[in-house]
């Protein structure tokens, strides 16, 4: 076996399964080992690749820059992503772009609790760039696909996996709500080829 | 070691020579017992021993033996794990320069299914291979480095000339995803002039030959990302050229303007990262190597996931 560290996979998720993805863990008690969020579909995310509209961006900072963008997914929910010093690359990306803009988004999946005890989950960008609608759209089609794989994985009784096991114990919910997102998602897409073939 | 192991290596043995000797499967297992139990020797290499008995009490040849104690006759894309005793019906494709007196000859084997370095040893004492012609190769061992495995010809292989030609296809393969990151070391390089040497610089200098005047070159170390899997990818001068717009006189000027390389790959990455590509070529070790390129552009179709979606 090779002993190369193997690089985590990005994993496709739309923002309304990513922002219920609250829980995490590590694999390992090394102060160094990856942490990841747990997907209520059941799968570990250490990585994620998202590719929305950039709606908003901000410098919440108080001492320094620190950039907050937003990106919507085609139904309308939003992946929030942070960047400040130690992203110098992504945080002047925020800084230059002017939203609206397609872009696309590599980074960690990171939470924090709120004064009020909720658990807000964001993004911390590894690189954002500016993408085109077809890329969006492709990226659109793939989330569908993963999500859709992965609620059939959790669905299908006979599925032995620990982050499904985990995802049931933690979540435990319905996943109809991701299911229908990846149907919206799907759906608008449709409608928009619709309406250019009908320009 | 259990008593029906012995039993069944003692019982093929015996088949190998029951035409020609007068034996007992009962004495080529005690032989092997003896080997195995008294002088501890390892169960393969007693069987080789008593084997190699067998055939100078019968006055036979290794070869006479119908696959009989033989390897297994490997493709060239079957060979995934070290120190496996094959044969292989092979093509010399490409002869290189030996670097090293220990060795003979070097070079890359092809079939049908791809290729594989080989290296045969000067003390093995073994015929010449010829570029181009055809041979059987038998008894030769599988090594492995960084994950890229080849065949080493020693003094047990025996080597033999077909009179046939072998079509040697590639193994490339084709990875698809988003290009989600640009490693360090991409971009403007400079590489060591020094011949056959084309170590990347650090600093200006090269880890083989100290501080020396580079050549620049360009280079990306990409990774393709599809949500399931990841395939790190190396593009040279041309395959960047082509991925990115960029040449290699522009990436220099760039670089002359701002007074610093790294404007080049910062560039790159603006370009290109988050797009979707297929990228065609062999791998090396844990990198495929972009022969070619493709900006996937066209528009999704989200007909058949929607199908699938409302199936559920």
């Amino acid at each position: 076996m090779s002993s190369t560290p193997t690089r985590e996979v990005a994993r496709r998720v739309f923002a309304r399964e990513f922002n219920d993805a609250t829980y995490t863990f590590k694999e390992s008690d090394d102060e160094r080992a990856p942490v990841y969020v747990l997907l209520p579909t059941g799968q570990r995310a250490n990585r994620v690749f998202v590719v929305g509209t950039l709606t908003e961006t901000e410098d919440v900072g108080e001492d320094s820059e620190y950039w907050q963008g937003r990106i919507v997914d085609p139904n309308g929910d939003t992946f929030f992503t942070y960047a400040g010093q130690y992203q110098p690359d992504a945080a002047s990306m925020l800084r230059e772009l002017e939203a609206p803009e397609y872009v696309a988004v590599v980074g960690k999946p990171r939470t924090y609790e709120t004064e009020e005890g909720d658990v807000n989950v964001s993004i911390r960008p590894e690189s954002i760039s500016r993408v085109d609608q077809a890329t969006r759209d492709r990226w659109v089609v793939e989330a569908a696909e993963r999500t859709l794989e992965r609620i059939q994985a959790y669905s299908d009784e006979e599925t032995v996996d620990e982050y499904v096991e985990m995802a049931r114990e933690q979540y435990g919910g319905s996943l109809d709500p991701y299911k229908r997102a990846v149907e919206d998602a799907l759906a608008s897409l449709e409608a928009d080829e619709a309406e250019a073939s009908a320009d | 070691m259990t008593e029906t192991d012995l039993r069944t290596h003692a019982a093929d043995i015996h088949d190998q020579f029951s035409d020609q000797l007068d034996i007992t499967v009962e004495d080529v297992e005690e032989r092997l017992r003896t080997l195995v139990e008294e002088y501890k020797v390892p169960v393969d290499e007693a069987r080789r021993s008593v084997t190699n008995t067998y055939l100078d009490e019968a006055g036979m040849d290794r070869d006479d033996l119908d696959g009989g104690g033989g390897n297994e006759q490997k493709e060239v894309r079957e060979i995934d794990a070290p120190e496996e005793w094959i044969d292989i019906t092979a093509k010399v494709v490409d002869l290189w320069d030996a670097t090293s007196d220990a060795v003979a000859q070097v070079g890359l084997l092809g079939d049908e299914t791809g290729t594989v370095k080989f290296t045969k040893w000067s003390k093995s004492d073994l015929p010449t291979l010829e570029e181009g012609k055809v041979y059987s190769l038998r008894n030769v061992v599988t090594d492995e480095y960084q994950g890229r495995f080849s065949v080493k010809l020693n003094r047990t292989t025996t080597i033999e000339e077909l009179d046939e030609d072998i079509e040697v296809g590639d193994d490339a393969i084709e990875v698809e995803g988003a290009l989600v990151d640009i490693q360090s070391g991409s971009g403007l390089i400079k590489r060591c002039p020094e011949e056959n040497c084309t170590r990347v610089l650090q600093n200006g200098r090269c880890s083989e030959h100290g501080e020396v005047e580079g050549e620049f070159d360009l280079r990306i170390k990409g990774v393709l990302d599809d949500g399931e899997d990841v395939h790190e990818v190396i593009f040279d001068q041309e395959a960047t050229e082509n991925l990115t717009d960029i040449t290699l006189e522009e990436a220099k000027e760039m670089a002359m303007d701002a007074l610093d390389t790294s404007v080049v790959a910062d560039e790159m990455r603006e370009k290109t990262l988050g797009q979707y590509y297929s990228v065609t070529g062999p791998t090396l070790g844990r990198y495929v190597l972009a022969n070619e390129v493709e900006l996937l552009s066209e528009p999704a179709d989200p007909e058949a996931v929607l199908i699938k979606a409302r199936s559920i």
